[in-house]
């Protein structure tokens, strides 16, 4: 659609006309604001938790264990340099042995979730799926945060109408 | 031809002035667009639609992905 917008505007003598090919969806995968009726609704990007506390592969879970609980955290999320996700450590994983190397306790690849997906989606699927916590990142793997279950849930109540159509 | 640019380039160009332009359904752009963007839905685009941009700026155009 947008080559053939672009092809349209040079033909109406417009000389200096790109084309952002990756659009809206790029966009909002980035976790980039918008304007709209759905700007100020929530969704898996701005519910999820930007405190979640993280670490590499080569950190001990004693170590990580011991950070999390002083943030409040039950939970770590596993990142490269770059902040690409790379693994999850719920409570399960951070209460294995304190000299195991992250990389050996954590749950590798873990299903995450684009910024601007509805919440009452997310609250409908992670409860269908039982999953109590999911990372959120952008189109490119980097972490933008962890959207807990039982916050997508209450936000979910207060915006019935946070559904499909926003996208 | 149009130049394919990413989003990092879209941010400069439109820090510098360039004019955004959604050419997706009205009914789309009112739900969600991006900041400081206009809708010229794709069959909508001729002279008359196009008078609203400035000839002299450059001209982004989108829609939701690489279609």
């Amino acid at each position: 659609m947008a080559p053939r917008a672009a092809a349209r505007l040079e033909l109406l003598g417009f000389t200096d006309v790109s084309h952002y090919k990756a659009g809206k969806l790029d966009w909002m995968a980035a976790g980039l604001p918008t304007e709209g009726e759905n700007a100020a609704r929530p969704r898996a990007g701005t519910v999820a938790r930007k405190d979640v506390p993280v670490c590499s592969l080569t950190d001990r879970v004693g170590d990580v264990r011991d950070r999390a609980r002083a943030a409040r955290w039950d939970a770590a999320v596993a990142v490269d340099p770059n902040r690409i996700v790379l693994g999850l450590l719920r409570a399960g994983e951070l209460a294995k042995d304190a000299d195991m190397l992250i990389e050996q306790a954590m749950r590798p690849g873990p299903s995450t979730f684009r910024p601007y997906v509805p919440i009452k989606e997310m609250a409908d699927y992670m409860t269908g799926h039982k999953l109590e916590s999911s990372p959120v990142t952008t189109s490119d793997g980097k972490l933008v945060g962890l959207l807990l279950k039982s916050d997508a849930v209450k936000e979910a109540e207060g915006c019935p109408d946070c559904v499909r159509k926003m996208i | 031809m149009a130049n394919l640019i990413d989003r990092g380039q879209l941010q400069d160009l439109v820090a510098r002035g360039a004019q955004l332009v959604e050419v997706l359904s009205a009914k789309e752009y009112e739900e969600d667009h991006l900041p400081g963007a206009r809708s010229i839905p794709l069959p909508d685009i001729n002279r008359e639609s196009a008078a609203s941009l400035d000839p002299h700026r450059p001209v982004i155009v989108y829609c939701w992905d690489s279609a």
